[in-house]
């Protein structure tokens, strides 16, 4: 886990993350500027450095109603404007950049964030970026796979000797600058279904898994399926770290934590998605085995400890800010996480 | 109220023809709903590609587009080889897996032969169940005797689709009302 500057001692980590995504808030019909979103999501990242989370990651979406599309950027202001959180890309999506300069970037966000940067590479679950970058959607699996596999020889190795489909080889070729510690933390980001989880594995890559809803026992399927494909290639899944990264919302009780979280879910949804969010479903969150962590901060515990004993996992990351949730409510949640939330999930997973 | 009514086939007259008489039915008896008639013969559609369907522009757009706002679908479909067209297939592609959910969707089948008659139950059904819709269980089942130059002259086609149009307002209604009080009670 050292090579993923984890320290499994210190017991489950707890992150949050955003598509960086630019929704009107449902309770007003208004959307802030882009300029303005950008500058909330910089001082979100160090709100929730103050308040004691340890990972902070924004992602790349080329579409409407998002504004983080070049992720890096905001990145670096992060690293900027926080000492000691780790900062992410959730996700940077691979296929359709040159991981030459995709590296070139973090490793210089890793410099500028004195070791705190790292990387996970997804495959876009929209895809009109393939065109708008130039690519042929055709190969979406192909783009993906190569390119970070080619990512992933950056890292490991500072003159490069590779050749590929889509994109020009590289002779004896230096990829600078250098991480601070060499290597940066590569993630690759699983969409919650086995077969994605496996791809991971046998790589022997950590996994970045996001989820919606549904009982928890149904995503260990998937966490069982990497570790199966990462001991079947050859790699120990005990130096692999897993993340998990769905919904997250405290209030004083479940039912107020439903009814602030609802409507950003559910027009946020059907404007990013073109499908909302049925209220039954939703009204399950916060059963104790649902994986979204919607409720008290209590059952919140309960269930981010629930999830600790079913997966095993080495990092929590929370998305609390879909579709224009309003400032003084990621606040009012960061309060709650900082001061009951983190240390009660500290005190029953860090070696004392 | 929205109800799409969709022809699913891109050559033939026999399912636009008795499309155009149920869009007419609904309309007629229930004019505070708002109707649309998708031809596919009249839209250039692309083969899905795995996109999400408001990544599509142009005619697959917006048919998929209205598609999904429409709180009732009637679907007309021939019979080809003993199966839905492809076309009618590939709009089923297009659309996410949950497209139907909280939607009414009816059907009405045209064919060359009663031969065909159980196609809607064993191959559509199973596709529009998957999908989530809610279903009209009767489906109108029309045959080629029962057109003459152009028009539907079997006068018994004529009163099941009424009854097709009356059951799919009257399911839609039901269903939306009790969606709502259901939604009511969670307090969110």
């Amino acid at each position: 886990m050292e090579k993923y500057r984890i320290n499994p001692d210190n017991g489950l980590e707890f992150g949050i993350y955003t598509l960086g995504d630019h929704l009107p808030d449902p309770a007003t019909g208004e959307r802030i500027s882009a300029q303005q979103r950008i500058q909330d999501i910089i001082e979100y990242a160090g709100l929730a450095e103050q308040a004691g989370v340890e990972f902070f990651s924004v992602g790349e979406s080329h579409q409407e109603f998002f504004a983080t599309q070049a992720h890096a950027v905001v990145l670096s202001a992060i690293a900027q404007a926080t000492k000691k959180i780790k900062i992410a890309s959730s996700s940077t999506i691979i296929s359709t950049s040159d991981p030459v300069r995709v590296y070139e970037n973090f490793a210089t966000l890793d410099l500028i964030s004195g070791g705190r940067a790292e990387l996970v590479a997804g495959r876009a679950s929209r895809i009109g970026l393939f065109d708008l970058l130039g690519y042929n959607v055709r190969n979406y699996e192909e783009l993906f796979e190569e390119k970070f596999d080619l990512l992933r020889l950056i890292n490991e190795n500072e003159i490069v000797n590779w050749s590929g489909e889509f994109r020009a080889p590289l002779r004896n070729a230096q990829v600078l600058p250098r991480p601070v510690n060499g290597s940066l933390p590569i993630w690759r980001a699983v969409g919650g279904t086995p077969a994605s989880a496996m791809k991971a594995g046998y790589a022997g890559v950590p996994m970045f898994m996001a989820h919606l809803g549904g009982a928890a026992s149904t995503f260990k399927r998937t966490v069982d399926a990497y570790r199966d494909a990462a001991r079947a290639g050859g790699h120990n899944p005990d130096e692999l770290p897993v993340a998990t990264a769905g919904f997250f919302y405290a209030a004083e009780d479940s039912q107020q934590a439903l009814k602030d979280l609802y409507p950003h879910i559910n027009e946020g949804m059907k404007r990013t998605n073109g499908g909302g969010f049925p209220k039954q479903l939703f009204a399950q969150g916060v059963d104790p085995h649902n994986i979204m962590n919607i409720g008290s901060p209590q059952q919140i515990i309960e269930k981010i400890l629930h999830q600790h004993e079913v997966f095993g996992h080495q990092r929590y990351i929370a998305q609390i800010d879909f579709g224009g949730m309003p400032m003084d409510k990621l606040k009012r949640n960061l309060e709650l996480i900082g001061t009951e939330i983190i240390p009660a999930i500290k005190k029953y997973t860090a070696k004392k | 109220m929205k109800i799409v009514g969709l022809s699913g086939s891109q050559i033939g007259s026999k399912t636009r023809i008795a499309m155009t008489a149920t869009i007419k039915a609904i309309s007629e008896k229930y004019p505070e709903v708002e109707t649309e008639l998708i031809d596919l013969a009249d839209y250039k559609m692309e083969f899905s590609d795995g996109r999400n369907y408001l990544d599509y522009e142009g005619d697959t757009g917006y048919v998929t587009k209205t598609l999904m706002e429409a709180d009732a679908i009637v679907i007309g479909t021939p019979i080809f080889q003993a199966s839905i067209p492809a076309a009618l297939k590939n709009i089923f592609d297009l659309l996410p897996v949950n497209a139907f959910r909280d939607k009414v969707v009816s059907m009405l089948v045209t064919a060359g032969s009663a031969k065909h008659y159980m196609v809607a139950d064993t191959q559509l059904k199973p596709i529009l169940a998957y999908m989530k819709a809610q279903m009209v269980q009767t489906f109108v089942f029309v045959v080629e005797e029962d057109f003459y130059q152009k028009e539907i002259i079997n006068h018994d086609v004529l009163l099941r689709i009424e009854r097709l149009a009356e059951d799919t307002v009257v399911l839609t209604e039901i269903f939306t009302k009790i969606r709502e009080e259901k939604e009511a009670e969670y307090d969110f």
